[in-house]
């Protein structure tokens, strides 16, 4: 695992491809340590062939997102958020 | 923002190149005509693929620097040594060369020019260029909202926009801008070490409720942060946008 992680603004283009609300603005809920972060604020590791999202408070796996773009698919594993709470005037 | 329109999915565009500005010996501005380009607010950015012949595909995201205005967008791109994308889009590509692109995307650390709370933005490198979208945004809207930028570049040489926020400098009543440099440049009272005393000093002027707007590689946010915080901004105030890396 890369010690230099990014954000979670980097995943608005990636999960917007699959999900048609601002994504990165939702609040989700650590399955694990239960802290609410707003999923920008999530610590992101984009250098393997997908997207690793840890939760800013215990590091635990939130997400994680594969893209085949040649193959036109998707893999998203939402394994560590118990819930996503999504505004729906944004 | 109001719902104007049922959200879709996002789809990628095509974009080209209708000019190119050498920014410092390592970045440069891209400007780019978008048709179907549907606007966009101060701080998002694109997802920028490129694909090889064998199929092979990568995305990165760069910020738009610009403000809103018709098709024309400009990204700012700094080139890593060590990059997969930014050495094709800060050297290779030229005027009328076509890229895919998708956005614009990021709803979280966005400035909304009819907020008038004050707002102080802080830069580290290449974290300059959405902030400069805010900056121009709020020039451009003619809106009064106090702006504060400071800026840390390595030295005067990368320092990005340098004669535009040279200019800028007292020319509009309530921006203020201040640039740092954290190697090398001329001694004044800001160079040196951004403690966190010279960054409370600084920052005086705009404690209290003030929106906080941090971009930069990721250790020179969380280190703004904490000084923001400990300076007493309110931590929900703050929105921050981190790349990784140095620059």
């Amino acid at each position: 695992m890369s010690d230099t992680w990014i954000d979670g603004n980097v995943l608005a283009g990636p999960l917007g491809e699959l999900v048609s609300f601002e994504v990165t603005t939702a609040l989700a809920r650590c399955d694990e340590c239960a802290r609410v972060s707003v999923l920008a604020e999530t610590h992101v590791y984009a250098d393997g062939p997908g997207f690793v999202v840890r939760c800013p408070g215990c590091d635990i796996v939130l997400l994680r997102l594969v893209q085949d773009t040649a193959g036109g698919r998707s893999w998203l594993d939402l394994r560590g958020i118990s819930y996503l709470q999504v505004r729906l005037d944004t | 923002m109001a719902r104007t329109a049922v959200l879709g999915r996002l789809t990628w565009l095509v974009g080209r190149v209708t000019a190119t500005r050498q920014e410092t010996a390592s970045a440069r501005t891209l400007t780019l005509d978008v048709p179907g380009w549907t606007g966009h607010r101060p701080g998002q950015h694109v997802d920028i693929r490129l694909t090889a012949a064998d199929g092979y595909s990568t995305e990165r995201s760069y910020s738009i620097a610009s403000t809103w205005t018709g098709t024309s967008i400009e990204l700012g791109i700094q080139v890593l040594s060590d990059g997969e994308v930014s050495p094709y889009l800060g050297q290779v590509l030229s005027v009328g060369d076509s890229l895919e692109l998708r956005g614009p995307v990021g709803g979280h650390f966005v400035w909304d020019p009819g907020d008038p709370r004050p707002v102080l933005l802080v830069a580290g490198g290449s974290g300059l260029v959405p902030l400069m979208a805010m900056l121009r945004t709020r020039i451009a809207t003619g809106v009064l909202t106090p702006m504060t930028l400071l800026v840390s570049a390595r030295s005067p040489q990368s320092l990005l926009y340098a004669a535009e926020l040279a200019a800028l400098s007292g020319a509009h009543p309530g921006l203020a801008v201040t640039v740092r440099y954290s190697r090398e440049g001329p001694t004044d009272e800001v160079m040196g070490r951004w403690d966190r005393d010279a960054f409370a000093r600084l920052t005086a002027s705009v404690a209290g409720q003030t929106d906080c707007f941090v971009c930069g590689p990721t250790g020179f946010v969380e280190a703004i942060i904490g000084h923001l915080v400990a300076t007493g901004h309110d931590p929900s105030r703050i929105k921050a946008e981190r790349f990784g890396g140095s620059q």
